[in-house]
């Protein structure tokens, strides 16, 4: 038994996914509580395996699974390497901890006959995105970029406001085209090879990056995946999605699905692309270091003039994709590590941030910044949270934010890019900005009678929960760094070590 | 100029539809009319892949001598099974935006974006139906 699951588990983190997505309606119509159990067991079982794929390829070589038994050049390949089997666990654990988040929150947002299609819907959207980190054939990650988009799509519309519908149709619309792009790209590059396996496109693509078919391919793969990454001038589906769906969704989305677009453009760049070599004359990694500065600076300072909470931590998502960018652009190993290592951490810092956002609409229903006026006094234990993750957003030591700040800086000294280090240290200080109104008014400042209308006395025990552990992560990674650091820096080596250096 | 044009009249096809249909998504206002851009848009990378398998002097890829004694030039059929799956996505996306803009004139009985911003806007935060 344990054998079965040990050699298959690189398929079975996602078909997991894909029964749970089948079992949770069948079980929802015995009874609406089942289809959560559904939900909480697929996820916890996938983040056992993956965690229990990334001690077996930190500690061995590389996994490759065959799909039926098919040899890698014609059959789809399943590759796991510590990459992304780190993001994978990454992924999984936030989805497991917003399953349980969401016991409480989904009650009072969605309605009661439509929880069974929305645990469905969440695995697949889920099941999506794990199979994007594990597949190594490139159309395989189209088709399931696609699965996590329509789940994503269907998720936000199931928001409280009837606005939802219109934030879904716009992400829908440019994450099709963005989709597209990625399409059209990989249909250039199949025109030059004749192979979709991406082991093999990166030994084929060797001395053919010269030819007009190769730089097509990626500057359409790039410009669809920053479009589904929602860098700077792609943006303007993100912060509506993330205002208007359920809080649980706006928790693992933010957590999960820009991340894992993010890994798609970091396995191109290194595997295929070769972004450590360069190719006919253009600095690829220079043009990519100030797309993602102008992210960093744009969201962060469009976040200072929100008014409402949630808008102000998605445009503080766009920045902080830019910082996962510009570690993993600048083809260092230290910077690599930054950037892999603010995956991690600005997936627990958001989603927590994200949670704690939802219990202020679960009491309040509202997220208007000036309704949080004395809300330090009326939930403490939450607006304590909401500090420690502030301070970690900022980059105090002793957090997260902490960690991922440093590393990257430490590779832009090292690989000189300068030009970064300001930009980081701006950010942090506009990071500050934004998040010390919200805490300003979170403390310091009297509640109005206005923000009294209470909906619910008290906050779920499962709401709490999975956002204190979060929180206590945040800590304690901070603290104690040495696995995530460890993990990061080995997977730098892997990936930069694979090609010869320019 | 001309047979230059003329040589690669696939990638031409295919440039103009996607225009057509980018065009589509980004001027207009019609949820519906942005959705057949969309369409639009999709086809045209559908056009570009089928147009690419095709081999000089190839026929379609079913074995026409089993015996094996007849040099048969076949084209290539992986993109075109490629864009099956490609194709169950658009249909499969098409119904969710579909299902969307139902949804939307429900709650706002227009499906004109303009006009449903200018909804939003002046009267907000209301439940979903």
């Amino acid at each position: 038994m344990i054998d079965f699951f040990t050699t298959h588990a690189p398929v079975l983190t996602i078909v997991v996914f894909i029964f749970g997505a089948l079992l949770a309606p069948v079980f929802g119509r015995i009874n609406n509580s089942l289809s959560y159990y559904c939900a909480l067991i697929t996820t916890a079982l996938s983040f056992v395996l993956s965690v229990y794929l990334l001690f077996s390829v930190y500690n061995n070589a590389p996994l490759e699974y065959l799909l039926g038994g098919w040899k890698p050049p014609y059959g789809i390949e399943y590759r796991v390497d510590i990459l992304n089997s780190f993001i994978l666990s990454v992924v999984s654990f936030v989805s497991f901890l917003s399953v349980i988040y969401g016991y409480g929150s989904i009650k009072s947002e969605i309605y009661e006959k439509r929880h069974p299609a929305f645990y469905s819907v969440y695995l697949l959207f889920i099941g999506g995105m794990m199979g994007i980190l594990i597949t190594n054939d490139i159309f395989n990650m189209y088709v399931f970029l696609e699965i996590t988009s329509l789940a994503g799509y269907a998720l936000i519309a199931m928001g409280r406001t009837r606005y939802s519908y219109m934030a879904s149709f716009n992400y829908l619309i440019l994450g099709s085209v963005g989709a597209t792009f990625f399409l059209i790209g990989i249909g250039y590059l199949y025109m030059q090879t004749g192979t979709l396996n991406l082991t093999d496109l990166a030994q084929r693509l060797q001395g053919h990056f010269d030819t007009n078919v190769v730089l097509v391919a990626i500057a359409f793969i790039v410009v669809g995946l920053m479009l589904k990454m929602a860098v700077f001038p792609l943006h303007f589906w993100l912060p509506d999605a993330y205002t208007y769906s359920p809080s649980v969704i706006s928790a693992a989305m933010a957590g999960t699905s820009t991340k894992v677009a993010a890994y798609l453009l970091i396995r191109l760049m290194y595997t295929i692309f070769g972004i450590q070599a360069g190719f006919s004359g253009i600095n690829f990694s220079g043009i990519i270091i100030v797309i993602a500065s102008i992210t960093i600076l744009a969201g962060s300072i469009i976040a200072i003039s929100q008014t409402d909470l949630k808008k102000m931590l998605a445009f503080s998502s766009i920045g902080q994709i830019g910082y996962i960018l510009i570690g993993t652009a600048m083809v260092n190993k230290y910077a690599f590590a930054g950037g892999l290592l603010h995956i991690l951490n600005h997936a627990m810092m958001k989603t927590a941030l994200f949670m704690v956002a939802g219990g202020f609409f679960y009491k309040f229903t509202s997220t208007k910044i000036n309704d949080l006026k004395g809300m330090g006094r009326q939930m403490p234990f939450a607006s304590a949270m909401f500090l420690i993750l502030s301070l970690s957003m900022v980059g105090i030591p002793l957090t997260v934010g902490f960690i991922s700040k440093w590393y990257i800086i430490l590779g832009a000294a090292q690989s000189g890019y300068w030009i970064v280090v300001p930009v980081i240290l701006l950010s942090s200080l506009l990071t500050a900005i934004y998040f010390g109104r919200v805490v300003h008014n979170l403390f310091f400042k009297d509640s109005e009678a206005s923000n009294t209308g209470i909906l619910h006395a008290k906050i779920p025990y499962s709401m709490v929960s999975s956002t204190a552990v979060l929180v206590f992560l945040c800590i304690f990674f901070g603290v104690f760094a040495y696995m995530p650091v460890e993990i990061s820096l080995k997977a730098a080596e892997n990936i930069i070590g694979a090609m010869p250096w320019k | 100029m001309i047979e230059f044009i003329a040589d690669k009249y696939n990638f031409w096809i295919a440039i103009v539809l996607m225009m057509i249909g980018f065009y589509a998504i980004i001027a207009k206002h019609n949820l519906v009319k942005k959705v057949i851009g969309l369409n639009i848009f999709q086809t045209s990378v559908f056009l570009f892949y089928i147009s690419i398998s095709k081999v000089n002097g190839g026929t379609a890829p079913i074995i026409w001598h089993p015996e094996g004694h007849a040099e048969v030039v076949y084209d290539n059929p992986l993109p075109h099974v490629l864009i099956l799956t490609a194709i169950v996505v658009s249909v499969s996306v098409t119904a969710v935006a579909l299902g969307i803009i139902v949804k939307l004139y429900k709650n706002y009985g227009s499906i004109e974006d303009d006009e449903i911003k200018l909804i939003e806007h002046n009267e907000p935060e209301l439940d979903s139906k």
